[in-house]
């Protein structure tokens, strides 16, 4: 594998929640500072797989996987990585803004301090402007540091969890339907965010909306439940969005994307 | 199967399609039979028909339009609806060229002058034939008749290089007569252009069906053997 290329690898990957295979046998790359978009019908393992990423699953008891992933070369399953230390490098935003009932300044600056920062008060001041910049949220709550991350707007509170995670930073961004809950407006200004951060991160994104997907990501995973007893979901096809969105290859591709599905 | 509504008005526009297909194939056919009776009365009924050409080829991009921003295609259907504004625009200009026949017919009025008539009657028959047979392939998505009809574009390039040493000739012959002669030039560079267009539309044919753009005879807008 070219690791400069390719920051994530799945090999051969299968998901169990106890019996049940809910994600069979996936292999595909994730490229470094490209945004991959991983779509297909609910309930197809998409959000399985992105948790898999950080290890994430593992917090569900029955959860168990095989199989390798990859991060710049080594396997994060492997018995002598630490997951904390996995979750740090690839950071994690969910579908519903989810920020700490503390002010804005405390939602970056307590991961930060959790993390292990032992720097002075204008050193934090520091970080937390730049992080909550590099979500394009500081001109919008700089007078306002110390109110709740609650007080602010849906779409803003994503991007406080953005900049939550960016603050630590990690080298790869997983969003889980990050701008689901939010309205076209909103939606749009995480989008453009995206596309400034995959400057300096990875971004995998999991979403239900195709025409978000085609907007927003350079490459696209189409996954389905596949099987004919047990019905599992793994990656029918994966390439360049441009291409997925205007002659995929694979004809149940074709009719998810066209709106042919089901 | 969902998408209905989308699958329904695509239909419809490509029923539009057809009808502005068949306008043209009429006006090329009415152009050289204007020609051939030297009747300038149907040269301007022609003249208006494409006016009604003109109109329906933007009633045509609207609705396309419209159904790009309401119903967001994707891979396949999208495919379709840029082809469809391609060949729209494409029987568009070939309207444009029956109605330049007409203009020829007009500007003849009843003056003297050599017709090549059995080839330019052949030659707008062929291309007429081109074009019906590569809407159909069009609309049905079929890429192997819409790969093999451009061969035929050869008898129209024949048929055209033999009314072109006629009409050279007869200028050759009666030097007073070139003014007019000149025209018929005109007549049959329309035509040759107009089965060049069939190409066109089944280059998108193709496009629209397997995704792939590529030119089916590598001949492009400057080939056209003038």
């Amino acid at each position: 594998m070219d690791n400069n290329h390719y920051i994530l690898e799945t090999q051969n990957l299968n998901i169990y929640y106890g019996n049940f295979l809910a994600v069979k046998d996936v292999n595909f790359k994730v490229h470094r500072h490209q945004i991959t978009a991983i779509i297909g019908p609910s309930g197809c393992g998409k959000s399985t797989l992105l948790r898999a990423f950080n290890r994430m699953n593992e917090l569900v008891p029955s959860a168990r996987s095989e199989g390798k992933i990859l991060f710049n070369g080594e396997d994060i399953y492997d018995p002598s990585i630490d997951p904390v230390e996995v979750r740090r490098r690839i950071g994690m935003v969910f579908q519903k803004p989810n920020p700490f009932p503390k002010s804005i300044y405390e939602n970056i600056a307590w991961g930060l301090k959790i993390n292990g920062f032992r720097g002075s008060k204008s050193e934090l001041d520091d970080l937390v402007e730049q992080a909550l910049r590099g979500a394009a949220l500081w001109d919008e709550v700089k007078d306002k540091l110390d109110q709740s991350g609650l007080s602010l707007s849906g779409g803003q509170q994503q991007r406080l969890c953005i900049a939550r995670a960016i603050a630590i930073k990690p080298e790869v961004i997983l969003m889980d339907e990050p701008a689901s809950a939010l309205d076209p407006i909103a939606t749009l200004k995480i989008e453009d965010l995206m596309r400034e951060l995959k400057e300096n991160y990875t971004i995998v994104i999991v979403t239900h909306n195709m025409q978000e997907a085609a907007r927003v990501s350079d490459y696209t995973a189409m996954m389905m439940l596949t099987g004919n007893e047990e019905r599992s979901g793994t990656v029918i096809e994966f390439d360049r969005t441009d291409l997925i969105f205007t002659r995929p290859k694979d004809k149940r591709t074709e009719d998810y994307i066209t709106g042919r599905f089901g | 199967m969902p998408r209905d509504t989308l699958i329904r008005q695509i239909n419809q526009i490509q029923d539009e399609i057809l009808i502005l297909g068949s306008m043209v194939e009429q006006a090329t056919l009415s152009a050289v039979q204007a020609l051939k009776n030297r009747d300038t009365h149907l040269a301007h009924e022609i003249f208006e028909q494409d006016q009604v050409i003109n109109e329906k080829r933007f009633a045509i991009e609207n609705a396309i339009i419209t159904l790009m921003a309401t119903q967001q295609p994707m891979a396949r259907d999208l495919r379709g609806m840029t082809a469809m504004l391609e060949v729209n625009t494409e029987l568009e200009r070939m309207g444009d060229y029956a109605k330049g026949i007409a203009k020829v017919v007009t500007r003849i009025g009843e003056g003297e002058v050599v017709i090549p008539i059995q080839e330019i009657e052949k030659m707008a028959e062929i291309a007429v034939s081109m074009l019906h047979r590569a809407l159909g392939a069009f609309i049905s998505e079929n890429s192997s008749q819409a790969l093999a009809i451009p061969k035929e574009d050869d008898q129209v390039d024949e048929l055209f290089n033999q009314a072109y040493r006629k009409i050279i000739e007869a200028m050759i012959a009666n030097p007073n007569l070139i003014d007019h002669t000149n025209l018929m030039l005109w007549v049959i560079h329309n035509l040759e252009r107009l089965a060049d267009r069939v190409t066109n539309i089944c280059e998108r044919t193709v496009f629209s069906a397997t995704g792939e753009l590529f030119e089916i005879d590598g001949m492009d807008e400057d080939d056209a053997n003038v």
